[in-house]
């Protein structure tokens, strides 16, 4: 099975500008809410029609804007999970599963009972949408779809319409059905954590477009641009300017830094992540600090610091609150490991 | 001895023309939702007969259904002259009370989350199915409440049917028309007796309407819980 989509599609304040193939693995299209991710979903399906382009399943034409072919959603065989579920409220949890089968007599009452018995509905047949829990409807949906028989399993947020307590259990089961799916599954979140966890290939949208593609520890370890770095949860970003080959000036920390790695002629930002900061001082990259805020976290500390004697924009330093309680804030140091930093080049 | 037949033509008109009514109304909500374009054009045709004086709506219909019009000579055909017939009545009342049905159940269907279309047809099922199975359903209660209006309004027409059928005792007299012609001859009992099932009824309609809608907001509680759900948590 293998995905292939090529797309446009103008939406008034941006133009989605989607491409990407994808076969049987989790993909993930990562990115702030109303970046398009939805909307490429949509295109997919055949919900939308996008303004010109292709998307292909395996080798059956789904959409092809020159040849003018536009496959209706019913014939698409591609599985969508929405936001809020899409159960129907007129029917109970086994008349939204029937409704779907294609099938009759034997075959239907035995499909019915292998999705029932796969997502542990027994017990819930005759209950309706609003009566069940959000686990409980997520798991109808999802026999639903699977009693459909898709080619592609869409998730849209799927944990989006779950109390906190609940995502975790959902998303253990989730996992558990996306380990034995040998399909292609398209995974749509902003939620960086819940992508890492899930997929295996990520790909970051900003603004509609594509920005990289990338296995998830190459994604999360060097994110390359902008919108990548802010959406795997880099706190600290500045423009940056190269000195030499070796050396930069982040130029809203106020800082001149030495990097591990050849720094690219193009080089735009600098990121550092919030829990990599090292305490004491050492010949290279480490400053004076002066306290601007500190802020008491879960779990957590986050000071806001700045070299002493500047008046920069704060940076994040994130350390565990034991931690916090032993430092004396006084004339304290702190280095930023030259392997941890963050170049990008848009 | 009372003459029923006022109320038994009144009641008649009303029924067959909200069963008509109903077809259209549904139809035209179903199209105007779902077109992209002209839906301005449309929704203004459709809800003009609404804001027009019936006298208006009559003449037109006159011009439309006389012996001359493709429409008349239909009729003619059948061995009805429409204008002075029983059916003109039932014509002036579906034109008057339609607008009423296509704007409450277009309301209906624009409240219907559009997901569960969407998530009907990736899985599969066919507009005729989702129409019937899905649409219908999910949005009952709120075309029941426009077959009761539809129905009200039929009952109560006027203008455009005494324009169109006349007011003929025993043929076309609607309770509306034998009103007014008792008060231009001046018997305020008849009068008093028609006003007073007249009211009656309307009172019974309105208690219907008010059952309907309560129910149907019940029904909408009932589906939008999940959706309250999901919007704090999103606020968390």
């Amino acid at each position: 099975m293998s995905l292939f989509v090529d797309i446009k599609k103008s939406l008034g304040e941006f133009e989605l500008n989607i491409k990407f193939e994808t076969d049987n693995e989790v993909f993930a299209l990562l990115g702030a809410s109303g970046c398009g991710k939805s909307m490429t979903l949509k295109c997919i399906a055949g919900i939308e029609k996008p303004d010109s382009g292709v998307i292909r399943l395996n080798e059956t034409i789904l959409f092809d804007s020159e040849k003018k072919i536009n496959l209706p959603p019913q014939k698409r065989h591609i599985g969508y999970l929405f936001q809020n579920y899409a159960l129907f409220p007129n029917m109970t949890v086994r008349e939204n599963i029937e409704f779907v089968i294609q099938t009759t007599g034997a075959a239907k009452l035995d499909m019915l009972a292998t999705q029932v018995q796969r997502f542990h509905l027994a017990g819930l047949e005759d209950l309706y949408p609003a009566q069940l829990s959000g686990g409980q409807q997520q798991r109808t949906a999802f026999a639903r779809i699977l009693a459909s028989q898709p080619e592609v399993l869409m998730l849209d947020e799927p944990f989006s319409a779950l109390d906190s307590y609940l995502k975790w259990q959902v998303e253990q089961e989730l996992r558990a059905l996306l380990k034995t799916y040998q399909r292609p599954v398209l995974f749509v979140s902003h939620d960086r954590d819940e992508v890492f966890r899930l997929s295996e290939r990520i790909a970051v949208l900003a603004q509609g477009k594509i920005d990289v593609i990338h296995s998830k520890h190459d994604l999360f370890d060097s994110p390359e641009t902008l919108a990548a770095t802010l959406i795997t949860g880099c706190k600290n970003i500045s423009i940056a300017k190269k000195i030499d080959s070796q050396t930069l000036y982040a130029q809203e920390w106020g800082l001149q830094l030495r990097v591990d790695g050849t720094i690219p002629d193009d080089l735009c930002y600098v990121g550092f992540r919030a829990h990599f900061f090292e305490m004491g001082q050492s010949p290279k990259n480490s400053f004076a600090v002066e306290i601007v805020d500190v802020v008491e976290d879960t779990f957590s500390m986050l000071i806001m610091i700045r070299p002493q004697g500047s008046l920069v924009k704060p940076l994040r330093w994130e350390l565990g609150k034991e931690l916090w309680q032993r430092i004396s804030p006084d004339n304290l140091f702190l280095t930023i490991p030259e392997d941890k930093i963050i170049l990008m080049k848009k | 001895m009372t003459d029923w037949s006022p109320l038994i033509i009144s009641l008649k008109t009303a029924f067959l023309s909200t069963f008509i009514t109903f077809f259209f109304g549904v139809y035209a909500a179903f199209l105007v939702v779902k077109v992209k374009r002209f839906q301005g054009l449309m929704d203004t045709i459709f809800t003009l007969p609404m804001v027009l004086p019936p006298t208006v709506v009559g003449f037109f219909l006159l011009l439309l259904f006389g012996k001359q019009s493709f429409l008349g000579q239909i009729f003619l055909s059948v061995g009805v002259n429409f204008v002075f017939s029983w059916e003109a009545t039932v014509v002036s009342a579906v034109v008057v009370s339609f607008p009423l049905m296509y704007r409450t159940t277009r309301g209906a269907f624009e409240q219907l989350n559009p997901d569960l279309i969407y998530a009907a047809r990736t899985l599969g099922i066919s507009e005729f199915k989702i129409f019937w199975r899905v649409i219908l359903p999910n949005t009952w209660y709120g075309i029941m409440a426009g077959l009761i209006l539809s129905f009200a309004r039929a009952l109560g027409e006027f203008g455009a049917t005494i324009m169109t059928a006349g007011n003929i005792p025993g043929l076309t007299q609607t309770m509306s028309t034998a009103i007014y012609s008792a008060v231009q001859a001046g018997d305020n009992a008849t009068a008093f007796f028609w006003v007073s099932i007249v009211c009656a009824i309307s009172f019974a309609v309105i208690i219907m309407m008010n059952y309907w809608m309560n129910h149907q907001q019940q029904f909408a509680e009932f589906i939008s819980k999940r959706k309250r759900g999901t919007q704090n948590v999103v606020v968390r």
